[in-house]
């Protein structure tokens, strides 16, 4: 007898899940989108994957860990970690180091340039502004500092290198009291 | 009507799932180092609380005892309970796929949560009916939710605390969980 | 000697007095400099003049290096609606127009024009008193007072054209003679020497917002100034003068910080600004009283801000004055005009103890927005070493916005930057009274400052991420478009090839690619 009943038990049941299952079938992954509003979008590629969109399915998909961003450095990996509900590791030494100090941007000295334009075609945020056989220039608003356009795909020696981008007063950053050379006014 | 509020106090505070009678405590312990997911977590378990204490009852009432086999009811209660925990986890899965994603393991790991089986065959226990099954199923769930919050909101306040080294993380979660515990006996006698 | 308060209503003479929650009482150390005397600061050999001494756009040179320029001339301008523009202080060459470190915490350096005096000091020929004062209309008067580069002088150096120009009716209009800050007393030099210009001033700007009423707050620990202002106003009265029959001179309890202007509106007209807001929309106007006889220069003598009365004092300073300085002087030289300091451990600050800015060195200039140069003890200046939070409270007991700063404090540790927000860190207006009275000594609000600069930081950089998102896809999209024409153009290329023999289609009902590749196919097959 109780064999009967909890076999019929089992069936309805079963039987309602597998409905409930057809009925509430979910499409692609929409934490996906939640990732990738979290990651700094510099498409450079250190995290092994070709930019910050394959990074984000890898992570949703349980592929790659939270820790491989240096441009997001630790902020970034707490952000994802927040979001996940997971621990925060340390950032991967492997994949470079933090970007520390002011944002790097790609600068080309127009003496030099060739006019190849291999730079403005790898540029994955159309940075770089110019045409074949003439002068290229890097548009500093959009540059993300992925450093994709260095060479060894620039053929020309010392014509696309990094610098620093220079801060205004208005962008200008208290540092935090308690990194040791902080001083205080009050 | 009287009687129906006291059972539910009682659900609440007096008999605290999780720091009176100390079941539950699973997912309090592992989905309450922040505030939304806690939230999202209680409501989940609340949901499956209600719901399973009533069809328990139901199943041990129309199903169980008329044909004898009272002794089945750990087993159908599971399979009630593991039911609902699947058709929350898809539901959720749509509505929500954030929290569902960081709840992770903890939402199957509801069919296992002790307090939901406890209530379960606790109402079988004290034989009540339909109406004091689900009073107290959703009064366990308050109860639940509520400690929840509150476990959750102290362990953010904590995180950014001058904790001693040794103490962080899981010791002083359980030291606080101790302490509310003892707060919570305040309650006894009331009801 | 710090003490905290809580909201309550005085009766102070006539008018009906609030008070604002929160505050300390200080120590005002404003007899070390003697606000009495206002001493003329000698002429410097170079004049560094930013072209942005204000909040909004910098303003763009008009002159060309090389060129003399008399005092007074203008030497940038700018058309957006929240900017200044800027003029020479004395006459001379500008010798350059350059990067120069700013009198900022970061030593940043910003376009400055530089001038080397001549000596001679001469005005330009074109600048006069404005003909009848008295019929001016507003819109002349406010740009009259665009034209003459005037801010606040108080130190928020918002452009007073802008804040002149409210979009609803304002009723009262406040002037801050107040200044909590301990050591200033610039604003009190002011009001001694020159209360008749302040008051013609008041009026005029009375005229510009139309308000019914006007209340000129001063501090009741200066009770010279608000004498002298008293007696300027009945005089004026006397003479039947328009307009000064609703100006009221009142004195305000000596409380930190009290000269804040949202906490003076509190205490004059029991009214709070809206969180976030500003003070027009409650229908109130507040200047600096130092703006005002700004405004009374521009208009009665025709002269634009060049100069402004500042106050050179501490105690690491041999001869704390008041001075006459024209803007663009370098710190430096007003140190020596000073008597020179004591020694060389000592911090310079611009502006008071509280909320004032650290230099990097005294080879900056004197802006618009200085009103006081504070040479401290390197000692006091460098605190000793933060202990842990104690969790008293006193902190918020004492915050003049109602804040709760262990709160941010915490959270600012914390970088939760969605928690410094409901807790409302955008309010601080940074008054340190709450790191003055903690008993840990912790730097509460260089806490706060890093967390704001911190959590714009973040929100630029979310930006610009969500720019550089969009870019790429648009990128990826170009590029897929591209690969797919290109396939279109092979398969129909191969399908031309084959089909050549088999079908024909009429090339005037071919696509474009089809007729392109028609004309590159005869060009093969031919």
């Amino acid at each position: 007898m109780s064999v009967i009943v909890l076999t019929l038990l089992g069936l309805v049941f079963g039987i309602g899940l597998g409905y409930a299952a057809i009925r509430f079938r979910v499409e692609g992954n929409p934490l996906v989108e939640k990732i990738d509003a979290v990651l700094p979008q510099t498409q450079c590629g250190q995290c092994g994957y070709p930019g910050c969109r394959p990074y984000a399915e890898a992570i949703a998909a349980d592929e790659a860990e939270i820790n491989q961003c240096p441009p997001g450095g630790d902020a970034g990996v707490r952000a994802l970690a927040d979001l996940l509900g997971r621990d925060p590791l340390p950032l991967n030494p492997d994949n470079g180091v933090a970007a520390d100090g002011p944002q790097m941007v790609a600068v080309i000295d127009e003496e030099t340039c060739i006019g190849c334009t291999k730079c403005m075609q790898v540029c994955p945020v159309d940075a770089i502004a110019g045409a074949a056989k003439h002068i290229h220039t890097v548009l500093n608003a959009y540059c993300t500092g992925c450093e994709l356009c260095l060479p060894p795909l620039c053929p020309v020696e010392k014509c696309i290198v990094m610098a620093p981008e220079e801060t205004s007063i208005r962008e200008w950053k208290w540092p935090s009291p308690e990194a040791p050379a902080a001083r205080s006014a009050a | 009507m009287a009687e129906y509020l006291t059972l539910l106090f009682a659900a609440i505070f007096v008999d605290n799932m999780v720091l009176s009678r100390f079941l539950g405590l699973c997912p309090f312990m592992g989905v309450s180092k922040k505030l939304a997911p806690a939230i999202g977590m209680g409501m989940a378990t609340a949901f499956v609380l209600t719901l399973s204490s009533v069809c328990s009852h139901l199943a041990d009432e129309y199903l169980l005892r008329p044909l004898g086999l009272e002794y089945l009811k750990t087993v159908t209660f599971i399979l009630v309970i593991a039911v609902i925990v699947q058709a929350t986890e898809l539901g959720m899965r749509k509505t929500s796929p954030l929290l569902h994603s960081v709840l992770g393991i903890y939402l199957p790991l509801i069919t296992t949560n002790c307090a939901v089986l406890g209530i379960a065959l606790l109402n079988v226990q004290e034989g009540n009916d339909l109406i004091r099954s689900a009073l107290y199923g959703f009064g366990g769930a308050l109860g639940f939710t509520l400690v929840m919050v509150l476990f959750a909101s102290v362990r953010e306040r904590l995180d950014l605390a001058d904790v001693p080294p040794s103490f962080r993380g899981a010791p002083i979660a359980l030291m606080t969980a101790g302490f509310m515990s003892v707060a919570f006996m305040g309650f006894a006698g009331m009801a | 000697m710090a003490e905290s308060g809580s909201a309550g209503r005085e009766k102070r003479g006539m008018k009906k007095l609030w008070r604002f929650g929160g505050g300390v009482k200080l120590s005002g150390h404003k007899t070390v400099s003697d606000p009495a005397k206002v001493q003329r600061a000698p002429l410097p050999k170079r004049l560094y003049l930013p072209l942005r001494q204000h909040i909004g756009a910098p303003a763009e040179p008009v002159v060309e290096v090389g060129s003399y320029v008399y005092k007074g001339q203008v030497l940038a301008v700018s058309s957006a609606f929240v900017s200044a523009p800027v003029h020479a202080p004395s006459s001379g060459t500008v010798i350059a127009i350059e990067k120069h470190t700013m009198p900022h915490q970061s030593g940043i350096a910003e376009e400055c024009a530089v001038i080397e005096t001549d000596g001679a000091d001469r005005w330009h020929p074109d600048i006069a008193p404005l003909p009848r004062p008295g019929l001016l209309s507003a819109d002349e008067l406010r740009a009259r007072i665009r034209e003459a580069g005037i801010v606040g002088l108080g130190g928020a150096v918002f452009p007073s054209a802008a804040k002149l120009k409210p979009p609803r009716a304002i009723d009262t209009l406040i002037l801050n003679g107040v200044e909590c800050e301990p050591y200033i007393t610039c604003d009190d030099a002011l009001m001694r020497s020159r209360p008749e210009e302040i008051v013609r001033g008041l009026l005029l700007v009375q005229r510009v917002v139309e308000s019914a009423e006007c209340i000129i707050a001063v501090e009741d620990n200066k009770p010279e100034a608000i004498a002298r202002m008293r007696d300027a106003v009945e005089k004026l009265r006397a003479s039947g003068v328009g307009g000064s029959d609703a100006i009221e001179v009142v004195a305000v309890p000596t409380r930190f910080p009290a000269g804040g202007e949202k906490q003076l509106i509190k205490v004059l007209t029991g009214k709070e600004v809206p969180q976030g807001g500003l003070p027009y929309e409650i229908g109130i106007v507040c200047l600096n009283v130092g703006t005002t006889a700004a405004v009374y220069d521009a208009v009665y003598e025709g002269r634009p801000l060049v100069a402004r009365i500042m106050t050179v004092t501490g105690p690491q300073i041999r001869q704390p004055a008041n001075f006459e300085v024209l803007i663009g002087t370098p710190v430096q030289d007003m140190l020596d005009a000073a008597g020179g300091v004591v020694s060389d451990a000592h911090t310079l600050i611009m502006g008071g103890p509280m909320m004032g800015t650290r230099l990097p060195h005294g080879q900056v200039p004197v802006v618009k927005a200085s009103n006081c140069i504070l040479v401290e003890n390197a000692a006091l200046a460098d605190r000793q070493p933060a202990m842990p939070c104690i969790r008293c409270g006193t902190c918020a007991t004492v915050c003049p916005i109602n804040l709760l700063p262990q709160q941010l404090y915490w959270h600012a540790r914390g970088k939760a930057y969605d928690k410094l927000d409901r807790h409302h860190l955008a309010d601080c207006i940074e008054c340190g009274c709450c790191a003055v009275v903690c008993p840990s000594r912790i730097p509460l609000v260089q806490y706060f400052r890093y967390a704001k600069t911190e959590k714009a930081a973040q929100e630029a950089r979310d930006a610009f991420a969500d720019q550089s998102r969009v870019r790429m896809q648009l990128r990826e999209a170009r590029l897929a478009r591209l690969a797919r024409e290109q396939e279109e153009r092979k398969a129909k290329r191969k399908a031309a090839r084959l089909g050549k023999k088999k079908t024909k289609v009429p090339i005037d009902q071919a696509g474009p690619a089809t007729r392109e590749m028609a004309g590159e196919a005869r060009e093969v097959v031919a």
